[in-house]
C-alpha cells in the first residue's frame, strides 16, 4: 500500500548547507534508502547518499535519521508515525563532502595506526591449530561492517574535534581488543599502547557506541571494558607490578 | 552557553543549528537515573550520619555493618576497633561512616553506574548523538578519574562484605533473643539483601576479567572458561542487578530502622 | 584541463578492491610493484562481503577422502564440461593454500574439534568443503586482505618512511577507459565520485577485479557496484568476453518490497511446505509438471499435502520440481499476466505451518525478512520471481597469469573473468576463485611488467578520454539516466531472463540497439560533486554492452546448460560444449563468434568415469579420450 511521505533531507557541502522538505511516495515494508532513491531518480537527480549492498552486510548507508546514527537500508519506514516527517542527515561527527555523503577517511587513518595482526615467528600456512571457543571472542569484533555508526556516535570526537588526534574510536577498540584476545598474535604490548597511543583512557563507557551498533556487537562489555580491565592488569596493578618485580629478581622471567 | 566551535558546530561538519535532531524523549532515561540517584544519595547520607535506629536484634541494617565504632550493644560482629575514634573532638562518630565508603567506592568506580552519572549528572553526553555542554574533554586518562582504575580492589573489599552482611542474615535466623531456628520477615530481607549484592558483585566485569576474562587461550584453562560464561551471562543483566541491589539495601535498611522502633512489625514465620 | 590533470604513475593499477583486486595487490606488491588500487566504493565494501556460504578449498579437515581431484570433478560437472579444465585444475589445486595463507593474515574461520579450520557440506560438493565464519565468510575474506594491505603498508611505512609508498588505495574513484599506446595497455583514465575530479594512471599493467553485472537486471542479488565495469572496459579496450550467456539466476528472490527485492528465498522454503500461487489465487505448480516427471510429482492438492506427512505413500509436491522448471512455471504465468502487480507469484509457508515451526525450521529467512522489510513469513505470503545472482561469463584470459587474450598487460580476475566456472559456478567456488586467480594475475602482472617497458600515454589520448568524461553534462535534451536504466533493466528481465526463446532475444537485441542511440545522448543535471546521475551515465554504457553481449551469445546457443535455459532448445547438445561465445566490440556493437574450447588433457579426462562422459561428449572425443 502506497501513501505519502515527508522527508527533511539535509542538502549542501562543507561551506554551508540546509534541510529541505520533500514530500515523496513509500510502500509497506520500505526502508528510507528506498525513499531516498525515489527522490533522487524523480525530484534530485544529483542527491548524494553512499550505499552498497542494501542488505545491513556492507555499513556504507551511514546517515542520521531523525537524529539517530543508524544504516538506511535497515530502518524501516513502517517504524515511523504515518504523519510523522523523516529528517535525514549526513554523520554529525565527520566533515560533509554533500548531501548526505561525509569523509570518513578519519577512520582509514586510525585503522592504519593500529599494529597490524603478527603470527609466530616460523609457523607455516595450514599448521595452526584453534579452538571454536579460543577463536570466538575475537569472532564477534570481526563481524564489524566498518559502518562507522559508532565512531560517529562516540561524544569523544563527535563532541570534541581536537581529541580526533589522540582517540581511535570505537571501532578500533575492537579491533585492537579482537588482536589482543588473537589465539595466534604474538605483539604483547597492544594493551600498554591502547592506553598510551590510541585514546582507550578517553572512552568513558557510556554505551553510545554499544546502542547504535546494527551488528549488535558488545563494542563495550566485551572489548572497550575487557581492554580496560586488562590495562589495569598492565598499568595500574601494584601487587601484579610487585610480583613482576618479584619474579624478576629471582630470575623467574 | 556559547555557542562551541568545536564538537557538531565544527569547520566542515553539516552546518546543523541543533544540538540533536533527536525527536524521541531521550531526556527520559538520565532524568530518571538522576532522580533516583540523587533519592538514594539523600536517604543514604540522612541514615549514615542518623547514628540510630541501625539495629534491632537480631536484625541489622547493612549501613551499619559490620559495626566498628561505638555500636549499639549485640549489634557488632567483629568487635569494636575503632570504638574511642574521634576527629576534632566527634566522639560520637556515626559507625556507618567507617564502612560506607567501601561500597561507595565499589559502587562509583563499576563500570555500569559510570556510565549512569556520566550521562545523568555530567551530561557527557547525556544521550547518543546528543551534543555534550562542555567544551573540553579527557575521559578517565588523569585525576581524578584515573582513578576509576581502581575498581578492582573495591570489587575485592566489596566480597568481604558480601560475607558479613550474608552472615548477619544467617544470624537473623534467630528471635529476638538470640535463639536459633527461627525466621521473619527480617530475615527475607536481609536475605534478599545479600543475594542481589552477591549477584551484583558476580555480574562485575571486573570479576568477569579475573575469573578468566583475561586469558588469551580459554581452551586451556576449561573450568575458568565455565565459570566465564556463567559470570558473562550474569554480566548482560548487571545493570538490573546494579538497580535491584542499589534498592534492596536501601529497603533492608529502610526495614530495620522500621523495626527498630515498631519491634512488632517484623513478624515471625516460626 | 589536461595542465592541471591530476597524474600518477604505477606499476599496475588494480581495478576494483574486492576479493580478488585486493589478492591481486598483495600479491604485485609482493613481488615488488607499485600499486595502486582503484575502487568504486570505499576501501572494504566491495560485494564480496555478501558471499555467506564460505570458499571451496579441498583441504579434507573434515573428510580425509577429499583432494583437488574430486575437488576438480565437481567444478567440472557443476559447470557442465563447459568450464576452461585449466582453470577448474588450477582452482581445485590452489584453493587449500589460498585459505590457509589467509589465517597466517588473521583471519579466523570456524574450527573443528582438532582446531582445524571447519568445512561444510555444499550443494554440488562431495565431501563437506567450504571454509566457512557462520555466514559472513566474504566479510572476513575482504577484511583479512584489507588488514593485510594495512600491514604491507604499515611496513612500507617502516621500511620507506611512507605508508603508501608502494600500495595506495583510491576510494571511491570510477575508471572510465583502460588507455592504450602501441597496442599496449598503458594505463586508465577516470574520475573521482567525491568531487568529479579527473586522474589519469600511467601503468604497464592493468588487473579488472571488477566482479558481476547484476545490475543490468531489474531483480538481482548484486549492489549497485555490479556493473559489469569490468567486462565493458575489457571489450572498450579489445578484449573479449567468453560465454556471456551464462547466468546464475535464482528462481524464487524476493521482487517486493524493494527492500529486500532481489534477496534468495532458500529452496528449503518450499522444502518445509510453501505453496506457489498466482494472483487468481491457482496454486499453478500442478499445470507445469512435465511428462518424465508424472509419476514422481502429485497432480492434486491433497496428494500433494499429504506428501509432507506421508512421503512413501503419496508423491512430492510439483514447488519441489528442479529449479529450471520452477523458474519455468513461475515465467510463463508472470508472462500470462497472471503474475502479481510487481511481476512475481505468491510464496506462502504461512498457510501450512505455526509461526513457531516457521521461526524454528526457517529462522534465518524468518528474521532477515522481518528486520528488512517487515515481511513477516509467519502470517503473510512472500513476492518471489526469478532473481539475478552471478555471472559466469566474463573476460578470456590466459588461466597461468589471468591475462586478458589479445590485450598485451590487461588481466581479470574473479566474477569478470569467464572460463572457470563454464556454464555454473558451484556454491563457494566464488570465493576460492577470487583467491586463487586474484593471486595469479598479481604474479602474471608482476612477470608482465618485468619483461616489458611501459609507454607513457600521449596527451591525444588524454585529451580523448577527458572529452568523454565531460560528455553527460554538453549534451542537452537528452534523456534522464535513472529513467533508462530502469528501460533496460525491463528489457533484460522479460526478454534475456531466466528462460529465453529465439523471439524473445531477437526483440531483446533490437530494444538494446534502440537504447544504444537513446543512452549515447543521456543527459545529467547538476555538478560533478558526488553527483549519482553521472555517475549511472557511465555504469549504464556499461550495462548495455553487458546485455548486447548477453541477448547475442544467448540467441546462438541453441541448447539449454547451466544458466542458460532455452525454451526452444531444452535439451544439452554435446556439439555446443566444444565451443565457447567469444564477444567483442567493433565500436559499434558487439559481435559474437564461436571458438573452440579447450580440450581436457588425458590426465584429466582419465579422473572421470567414461560414463558420466558419455552424457555430455560426443562419440568422437570419447574415444579420442583427452587431447595429446
Amino acid at each position: 500500500m502506497a501513501r505519502t511521505l515527508k522527508l527533511r533531507i539535509w542538502r549542501g557541502n562543507a561551506e554551508s548547507g540546509a534541510l529541505q522538505d520533500v514530500t515523496v511516495n513509500a510502500n509497506d515494508g520500505e526502508v528510507v534508502l528506498d525513499v531516498i532513491h525515489r527522490v533522487q531518480a524523480e525530484q534530485m537527480n544529483d542527491l548524494a547518499v553512499r550505499w552498497n549492498c542494501k542488505a545491513g552486510k556492507c555499513g556504507s548507508c551511514s546517515m542520521e535519521i531523525n537524529g539517530k546514527p543508524r544504516l538506511a537500508c535497515m530502518t524501516q519506514v513502517g517504524s515511523f508515525e504515518p504523519e510523522e516527517t523523516i529528517t535525514v542527515t549526513p554523520l554529525r561527527a565527520f566533515p560533509v563532502i554533500k548531501d548526505l555523503v561525509t569523509d570518513v577517511s578519519f577512520n582509514y587513518k586510525k585503522a592504519m595506526e593500529v599494529p597490524a595482526f603478527e603470527p609466530p615467528v616460523g609457523m607455516k600456512p595450514g599448521e595452526p591449530r584453534m579452538q571454536q571457543i579460543d577463536v570466538e571472542r575475537s569472532q564477534e569484533f570481526r563481524k564489524c561492517i566498518e559502518c562507522f555508526l559508532c565512531q560517529d556516535t562516540c561524544h569523544v570526537i563527535r563532541d570534541h574535534e581536537e581529541n580526533k588526534k589522540s582517540f581511535a574510536g570505537p571501532r578500533f577498540f575492537i579491533r585492537i581488543a579482537e588482536l589482543d584476545m588473537h589465539p595466534l598474535d604474538i605483539l604483547r604490548n597492544r594493551k600498554k599502547t591502547a592506553q598510551e597511543e590510541h585514546g582507550l583512557g578517553m572512552c568513558n563507557i557510556t554505551k553510545c557506541c554499544t546502542e547504535v551498533c546494527p551488528e549488535h556487537i558488545r563494542i563495550t562489555d566485551n572489548a572497550i571494558i575487557p581492554m580496560k580491565e586488562r590495562v589495569v592488569d598492565e598499568k595500574y596493578d601494584p601487587l601484579r607490578w610487585l610480583g613482576s618485580v618479584i619474579r624478576k629478581r629471582e630470575g623467574i622471567l | 552557553m556559547a555557542k562551541s566551535e568545536t564538537g557538531v558546530f565544527s569547520a566542515g561538519r553539516a552546518e546543523i543549528a541543533e544540538r540533536t535532531l533527536r525527536t524521541d524523549k531521550w531526556w527520559l532515561q538520565p532524568l530518571t537515573i538522576f532522580s533516583v540517584l540523587v533519592a538514594f544519595i539523600i536517604y543514604a547520607t540522612f541514615r549514615a550520619f542518623e547514628n540510630a535506629h541501625y539495629y534491632a536484634s537480631p536484625l541489622i541494617s547493612p549501613f551499619y555493618s559490620p559495626c566498628l565504632g561505638k555500636c549499639v550493644p549485640g549489634s557488632s560482629l567483629l568487635g569494636s576497633p575503632f570504638l574511642n575514634f574521634h576527629i576534632f573532638g566527634f566522639a560520637t562518630f556515626s559507625p556507618a561512616l567507617f564502612i560506607l565508603i567501601f561500597p561507595l567506592g565499589f559502587r562509583m568506580t563499576c563500570y555500569y553506574y559510570r556510565k549512569s552519572y556520566y550521562r545523568s549528572f555530567w551530561m557527557s553526553p547525556p544521550a547518543c548523538a546528543v551534543a555534550e555542554p562542555h567544551s573540553k574533554y579527557t575521559g578517565e586518562t588523569r585525576a581524578p578519574l584515573i582513578l576509576q582504575n581502581s575498581h578492582r580492589y573495591f570489587f575485592y573489599i566489596g566480597l568481604i562484605f558480601n560475607v558479613l552482611l550474608t552472615i548477619d542474615a544467617i544470624l537473623a535466623f534467630r528471635n529476638g533473643d538470640g535463639q536459633w531456628g527461627h525466621m521473619s520477615i527480617g530475615t527475607v530481607v536481609l536475605l534478599a539483601n545479600a543475594t542481589f549484592l552477591w549477584l551484583y558483585s558476580a555480574s562485575c566485569h571486573t570479576c568477569r576479567h579475573t575469573i578468566g576474562g583475561r586469558l588469551r587461550n580459554f581452551s586451556a584453562h576449561p573450568i575458568r572458561y565455565k565459570a566465564w560464561t556463567i559470570v558473562s551471562a550474569l554480566n548482560h543483566k548487571h545493570q538490573n542487578f546494579a538497580w535491584i541491589s542499589l534498592l534492596g539495601v536501601a529497603f533492608a535498611d529502610f526495614y530495620v530502622r522500621l523495626v527498630s522502633m515498631h519491634p512488632g512489625l517484623n513478624h515471625y514465620f516460626f | 584541463m589536461s595542465t592541471s590533470l591530476e597524474r600518477h604513475k604505477y606499476d599496475v593499477v588494480i581495478v576494483g578492491a574486492g576479493g580478488a583486486g585486493l589478492r591481486a595487490a598483495v600479491e604485485a606488491r609482493e613481488a615488488g610493484l607499485k600499486v595502486a588500487i582503484l575502487c568504486k566504493s570505499l576501501f572494504g565494501k566491495a560485494h564480496t562481503v555478501m558471499a555467506e556460504g564460505g570458499a571451496a578449498a579441498s583441504m579434507g579437515n573434515a573428510n580425509s577422502n577429499d583432494n583437488w581431484m574430486v575437488h576438480f570433478r565437481d567444478t567440472m560437472r557443476g559447470g557442465k564440461f563447459l568450464n576452461h579444465y585449466r582453470m577448474a585444475e588450477l582452482h581445485a589445486k590452489e584453493s587449500p593454500d589460498r585459505i590457509w595463507e589467509l589465517e597466517m593474515w588473521g583471519a579466523l574461520f570456524d574450527r573443528t574439534k582438532e582446531g582445524k579450520i571447519s568445512q561444510r557440506n555444499f550443494g554440488g560438493h562431495e565431501y563437506p568443503r567450504l571454509a566457512h565464519v557462520g555466514d559472513r565468510t566474504g566479510l572476513e575474506l575482504i577484511r583479512t586482505m584489507q588488514q593485510r594491505i594495512v600491514a604491507l603498508q604499515q611496513k612500507d611505512k617502516r621500511d620507506h618512511g611512507d605508508a603508501e609508498s608502494f600500495i595506495k588505495v583510491f576510494a571511491e574513484f570510477t575508471v572510465t577507459e583502460v588507455l592504450k599506446e602501441n597496442g599496449k595497455v598503458a594505463g586508465v583514465y577516470g574520475y573521482y565520485r567525491e568531487n568529479g575530479h579527473e586522474a589519469l594512471f600511467e601503468a604497464p599493467a592493468v588487473i579488472l577485479a571488477t566482479g558481476g553485472v547484476g545490475k543490468t537486471f531489474k531483480i538481482t542479488s548484486n549492489s549497485w557496484e555490479g556493473t559489469g565495469d569490468g567486462h565493458a572496459l575489457a571489450l572498450k579496450a579489445g578484449g573479449n568476453l567468453v560465454d556471456m550467456e551464462f547466468l546464475q539466476f535464482h528462481p524464487t528472490g524476493m521482487v517486493w518490497p524493494p527492500s529486500v527485492r532481489g534477496i534468495l528465498v532458500t529452496e528449503s522454503v518450499r522444502g518445509e511446505g510453501g505453496i506457489l500461487t498466482n494472483s487468481l489465487g491457482e496454486r499453478f505448480m500442478f499445470k507445469y509438471i512435465p511428462d518424465v516427471f508424472k509419476d514422481k510429482y502429485a497432480d492434486n492438492e491433497a496428494e500433494a499435502d499429504r506428501w509432507y506427512t506421508d512421503q512413501d505413500n503419496n508423491r512430492r509436491p510439483p514447488e519441489l520440481l528442479p529449479r529450471d522448471e520452477v523458474a519455468r512455471a513461475i515465467n510463463s504465468e508472470v508472462k500470462a499476466g497472471r503474475g502479481t502487480e510487481h511481476g512475481g507469484v505468491f510464496l506462502d509457508v504461512s498457510k501450512r505451518l505455526s509461526a513457531e515451526v516457521i521461526k524454528k525450521r526457517l529462522p534465518s529467512m524468518w528474521h532477515q525478512f522481518y528486520e528488512l522489510a517487515g515481511v513477516d513469513i509467519t502470517k503473510e505470503a512472500m513476492e518471489v520471481g526469478p532473481t539475478c545472482h552471478y555471472v559466469m561469463g566474463g573476460v578470456e584470459v590466459e588461466p597461468d597469469t589471468a591475462a586478458a587474450v589479445g590485450v598485451p598487460g590487461l588481466f581479470a580476475a574473479g566474477e569478470c573473468a569467464g572460463g572457470m566456472h563454464g556454464s555454473n559456478r558451484l556454491g563457494g567456488n566464488s570465493l576460492s576463485d577470487l583467491l586463487v586467480f586474484g593471486r595469479r594475475a598479481g604474479m602474471g602482472a608482476a612477470a608482465y611488467v618485468k619483461q616489458t617497458t611501459a609507454t607513457p600515454v600521449s596527451e591525444a589520448t588524454v585529451a580523448a578520454a577527458a572529452k568523454k568524461v565531460e560528455a553527460p553534462f554538453t549534451r542537452t535534451g537528452g534523456e534522464n539516466p535513472y529513467a533508462l536504466h530502469q528501460e533496460l533493466q525491463e528489457v533484460t528481465h522479460n526478454l534475456v531472463g531466466i528462460i529465453r526463446t529465439k523471439k524473445e532475444l531477437q526483440e531483446a537485441i533490437d530494444k538494446i540497439a534502440d537504447l544504444r542511440t537513446r543512452i549515447a545522448n543521456v543527459t545529467v543535471t547538476g555538478d560533478r560533486t558526488f553527483n549519482p546521475g553521472f555517475h549511472l551515465s557511465f555504469d549504464l554504457d556499461n550495462m548495455l554492452l553487458i546485455a548486447e553481449s548477453t541477448a547475442k551469445s544467448a540467441i546462438v546457443r541453441e541448447e539449454s546448460r547451466g544458466g542458460h535455459t532455452r525454451d526452444d532448445f531444452p535439451g544439452m547438445n554435446a556439439e555446443w560444449r566444444q565451443k565457447n561465445n567469444i564477444s567483442s566490440f567493433n565500436g559499434s556493437e558487439v559481435v559474437v563468434r564461436q571458438q573452440k574450447l579447450p580440450e581436457l588433457t588425458k590426465e584429466l579426462f582419465d579422473l572421470f568415469d567414461v560414463h558420466e562422459l558419455e552424457k555430455y561428449m560426443t562419440p568422437a572425443e570419447i574415444s579420442k579420450g583427452g587431447s595429446n
